[in-house]
């Protein structure tokens, strides 16, 4: 195996790779899901994989190579928090996050019962009238 | 994180891939419902192998959980197979 290959697969570098590579792919799924799916479902689906793959990569990027988790449970944990733990800041973010993609998903799918009362139908391409 | 965990994430980070394809090709609507379920699970593991334990719990319970029940309800006063 040649230099640059084994600096590629050393895991400092392999690991963010990895979670970047994810959260971007799970992204993308998502976009395409919303701009090609005609099924109304299908496409909420995509809008909820497009929160979770924003949260992956908030994740990853707080995260420091071979600290804990943020929790002060020991001693030197607390004197020097900084030194031990990964950052803590998106991860409270990505909690709130998490809970309006919920209410976000929920309040869609019930415009899409909504739509389906009306109409009889998933399909956006036959959803054509703009009148209620 | 340790070698062993890194290929335990790498292999975590294909399954949620996998899902999400599975997700797109199906015409069974509970099918994909279902397997976008398992997406947010394997998420939830790889927040757990990332530090954040208070985000996995909240991402296993409320992003799994709560969101594939209101889709099953979604699924089920609506059509389940997709049309085209």
């Amino acid at each position: 195996m040649s230099e640059a290959l084994r600096t590629f697969f050393s895991p400092q570098i392999l690991g963010p790779e990895i979670f970047y590579g994810s959260s971007v792919g799970l992204f993308l799924i998502g976009l395409y899901m919303i701009l090609v799916k005609k099924n109304l479902v299908k496409i909420v689906i995509g809008l909820s994989f497009i929160e979770s793959g924003v949260n992956l990569f908030l994740i990853s990027l707080g995260y420091v190579w071979g600290k804990t988790a943020p929790i002060l449970n020991k001693p030197e944990l607390m004197k020097e928090p900084v030194k031990y733990a990964v950052d803590p800041v998106p991860q409270a973010l990505v909690l709130t996050a998490i809970v309006i993609g919920v209410a976000v998903t929920a309040m869609a799918l019930s415009i899409v019962i909504v739509l389906h009362d009306k109409y009889g139908t998933l399909d956006i391409s036959k959803i054509k009238e703009l009148k209620w | 994180m340790s070698t062993l965990v890194l290929y335990l994430a790498l292999a975590m980070a294909i399954l949620m891939l996998v899902g999400a394809f599975v997700v797109v090709v199906t015409k069974d609507l509970l099918v994909a419902v279902i397997a976008s379920a398992v997406v947010d699970l394997v998420l939830a593991i790889l927040f757990y192998i990332l530090q954040a334990p208070d985000v996995a719990i909240t991402q296993a319970s409320i992003g799994a959980g709560l969101t594939t029940a209101i889709f099953v309800v979604v699924v089920r006063k609506t059509k389940r197979f997709e049309d085209d």
